[in-house]
């Protein structure tokens, strides 16, 4: 009789099942908490995990296959925009600040993301999670790189961006992305998965990816536009793998809600106060905008994120209350960051500049309840002072928030006029903060975030100059010594876009094209 | 109007990222390079894990191995992301066709039944120590110092994963499900299985992660893939009639054939960088070597019958021949 004829067939998810979770083996010789010794110590109950969804079901052949189809096209269009100067095709030059805040403030957050889903990856008592965070794991290693080598080509011909590993565990504001991802791995497993997986992969994805990506597409930057596109379907099963981790955590035990609500509501702020970087991107940054922040957080968050939470509220989930604050916030957030940038562009990677009449125009009407009012004369006046030749560079370090690291530039909740602050004491010393929120994180875990590399502490600790410094010689420029700490190079790398480096060769490469020479 | 860019000749203000420039001098740079070196965070890192506050995040106290600079740790595959998933897709792909040629030309029914039940017997209760294997992977990318050696663990650790995934569809090609279920029951009460799957979940609560390699990736798997693959599949089971099974597995011995430069070079380039390494790595390998031999004999034992013993000594010395090519006497 034929061999096959009494075979049991299995389905599709019994298939992956015996190919993934099938695998594991509940252990006898070694204790289940010396294995996964991380599990326990969040409070998060887990009774089964069994009842894990997976989130999607792709083997390793599988995955193989998919995987290098989309490299092979990606490199493909990397090196033909190499080969062509495609770089010189994009709308202005300013918009290569835009690749150069991306490169340097979220591309290492990539790399961590990786390592932090391998550590999850080997954490999880349950194989299926398992599984599911080594795929990201790998995924995110994939993204790190292929920004890394889209990139690439601009470093070559712009300036800024030579040194940006280096930067980004250095420069002050680049300590805002870094330390919102060392917040999240250094947290126990569970909470990663909310922080990364659900927060930020699922609830914030959409604020922060399609804004560059679209950008990019807006204004003829192919190589990166490519790379967002190609990442496309590793974030579709991203997301399913973060709402899986939720329902699956909140279905597990009725004691998990409050901690999970918590983590939800302070990993909603603290990417928010990431995203202040992409505001000011989507409102100041592109030459052609593709629609501003204050829209982006009504549809992507308001909109879709109010849709979600409703769904979520059949586990008694509810919607972040920092919610109301950023509603609240969404009319000056990507103006009050710019301000600051400009103030602060002498130590900054990348160029800034002020806002022509067009742009004015976009943001007024954009901004209708508060640019005319608040914003649009501070910029009249300070272009004004920089065509008087008083172009003020702001070389005094400001105030930090002890959570986010953001400089206490934002204004009260409902008072756009009046800076908001707010203090703690704790062990005989007292912490700074830019909002309710940001205090309220630092009170729950205060042992933690005094432990933060604050970069203006830092600097005024005298730990940002380069070995050797004195700073106790006669006329010691601490600014050009912290610049130096950063590997920027002054005039070349920070400054005015108008007179930049940047902007000479842009044009006169794109006239070599255009022009007879 | 469109705008003819491929004609401009431009001269590029740089060659490359100024960490790589410092590392190899001022000139354009490979992938692998832009990709992997000094990718890791190594300063000014926020805050300790609440799960390891006696190390930073990213810490080289993780293993007792001191080396002065973890970027030495160059893969000779040089793989990056899309060097890595292009390779295993043509793998991949040749496996795929290997399962067709079986399937379609019936290989498997020229099997006698005792070979197949023999087959089964002594390959699916590996599918767990190939997911073991995976765990440990994970394990040491996570804990690992600096890219170059953290992210081929990570690839490693996903093809461990196929492997197991590979053996399971030999186990449904073969049986069904109850197939893996019987491996499953051997794996965890079957006596010959008992001392290797003990070695296996003592990898998983060893805590030095470079410790963990040299058991896992040089000792275990350099003794098991050459005893099973080679010695049983290839050559016992093809003599008797199982040259299907051993298509099925040409993955396994050619990976292993791979990966092998990758380990090797890893543990040459440790040894090398001081008396103190080279010292610790011969104790990690003897001990883990006596271990492995034991674990593996009853294995030996059910799939190579009176031949085990010699086979397993043959593997044996020449795995330690490879070890002293590395710099290790043990
Ligand atoms: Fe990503
Ligand atoms: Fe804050």
């Amino acid at each position: 009789m034929d061999m096959q004829a009494s075979k049991k067939k299995l389905g599709l998810k019994e298939r992956y099942q015996v190919m993934t979770r099938g695998l594991d083996w509940t252990p006898s010789y070694q204790k289940m908490e010396d294995i996964y010794p991380y599990v326990a110590y969040e409070g998060i109950k887990i009774h089964d995990w069994d009842k894990w969804e997976d989130p999607f079901r792709l083997t390793m052949d599988a995955y193989w296959k998919y995987q290098a189809e989309k490299e092979r096209k990606l490199y493909a269009i990397i090196d033909a925009y190499a080969q062509n100067n495609g770089h010189l095709g994009v709308t202005d030059a300013r918009y290569i600040n835009t690749v150069k805040l991306f490169i340097s403030g979220i591309s290492p957050l990539e790399y961590v993301a990786h390592r932090g889903f391998t550590h999850v990856g080997r954490q999880f008592p349950g194989a299926g999670p398992r599984v599911a965070c080594l795929m990201q794991s790998l995924d995110e290693i994939r993204h790190a790189q292929t920004q890394v080598h889209s990139i690439s080509n601009y470093n070559k011909y712009y300036n800024g961006v030579h040194d940006f590993h280096h930067a980004h565990d250095r420069i002050w504001f680049l300590s805002v992305p870094k330390s919102f991802f060392d917040d999240a791995i250094t947290a126990g497993p569970f909470e990663f998965m909310v922080a990364i997986g659900f927060s930020f992969e699922y609830v914030l994805t959409n604020l922060l990816f399609v804004p560059f990506v679209s950008g990019a597409a807006y204004n003829g930057d192919m190589g990166t536009m490519t790379f967002g596109f190609s990442a496309q379907s590793d974030e579709a099963r991203h997301m399913t793998l973060g709402l899986e981790v939720i329902k699956f955590i909140l279905e597990q035990d009725p004691d998990n809600l409050p901690i999970v609500q918590r983590w939800i509501d302070k990993w909603t702020w603290r990417g928010y106060r990431v995203l202040t970087l992409v505001a000011m991107m989507m409102d100041y940054m592109l030459p052609k905008r593709t629609m501003s922040w204050k829209e982006a957080w009504e549809v992507y968050f308001e909109e879709n994120g109010g849709a979600l939470f409703k769904d979520l509220a059949r586990y008694g989930i509810t919607m972040p209350k920092c919610a109301e604050q950023i509603a609240l916030e969404k009319d000056h957030l990507s103006h009050q960051a710019w301000s600051t940038f400009y103030n602060y562009g002498a130590a900054t990677n990348f160029h800034t500049w002020m806002p022509d009449e067009d742009e004015m125009a976009w943001l007024t009407a954009k901004y209708p309840e508060s640019f005319d009012k608040h914003y649009r004369p501070r910029y009249e006046y300070w272009r004004e002072q920089a065509a008087k030749g008083n172009r003020f560079y702001n070389k005094t370090l400001p105030m930090l928030c002890q959570t986010c690291q953001i400089p206490l530039v934002f204004t009260e909740p409902g008072d756009p006029t009046k800076i908001c602050y707010r203090e703690v004491d704790f062990k005989d010393e007292k912490y700074h903060f830019c909002s309710d929120h940001c205090k309220a994180i630092f009170e729950h875990e205060p042992e933690k975030y005094v432990q933060a590399w604050m970069p203006v502490h830092q600097i005024y600790q005298g730990n940002c100059f380069p070995e050797g410094t004195d700073p106790t010689v006669e006329g010691f420029d601490p600014l050009a010594a912290v610049l130096k700490y950063y590997h920027l190079e002054h005039g070349r790398d920070n400054l005015d876009f108008e007179g930049s480096e940047d902007q000479k060769n842009f044009d006169e490469w794109r006239g070599m094209a255009t022009k007879n020479v | 109007m469109q705008i003819d860019l491929r004609t401009v000749s431009i001269k590029p203000l740089r060659n490359t990222f100024d960490h790589l420039v410092r590392r190899f001098g001022d000139k354009p740079a490979s992938r692998y390079q832009e990709g992997s070196y000094d990718i890791q965070a190594d300063a000014n890192l926020q805050y300790r894990p609440t799960w390891d506050p006696e190390h930073e995040l990213h810490d080289p106290g993780r293993t007792a191995i001191v080396m002065a600079d973890w970027y030495a740790f160059k893969d000779p595959r040089q793989y990056y992301y899309g060097a890595y998933t292009l390779a295993r897709a043509r793998q991949q792909e040749s496996a795929e066709s290997s399962f067709e040629f079986v399937e379609s030309r019936g290989l498997l029914a020229q099997m006698d039944e005792a070979t197949r039940a023999l087959a089964l017997a002594v390959l699916m209760p590996l599918r767990h120590a190939a997911w073991g294997a995976n765990m440990n992977n994970t394990g040491m990318c996570a804990d690992g110092y600096g890219t170059l050696i953290t992210q081929p663990c990570m690839y490693h650790a996903m093809d461990n994963l196929g492997v197991a995934q590979y053996l399971t569809r030999l186990g449904l090609l073969l049986g069904d499900v109850t197939t893996l279920d019987a491996g499953r029951e051997a794996w965890l009460n079957d006596v010959r299985w008992q001392p290797l799957r003990r070695l296996v979940e003592k990898t998983l609560v060893t805590q030095d992660w470079f410790e963990l390699f040299v058991a896992q990736n040089f000792v275990l798997d350099g003794l098991l893939y050459p005893l099973i693959y080679e010695q049983f599949v290839d050559k016992h089971l093809n003599a008797h009639g199982g040259a299907g099974v051993s298509m099925l597995t040409a993955f396994m011995g050619e990976w292993h054939g791979e990966t092998r430069r990758w380990i090797d070079s890893v543990i040459k380039i440790a040894a090398a960088e001081s008396d103190a390494n080279k010292a610790l790595l011969t104790e990690w390998t003897r001990q883990w070597r006596g271990a492995a031999v034991e674990a593996l004999s009853p294995i030996a034992q059910q799939a190579l019958g009176d031949t085990a013993a010699d086979v397993l000594a043959t593997v044996d010395q020449s795995f330690n021949d490879r070890a002293a090519k590395l710099g290790l006497t043990l």
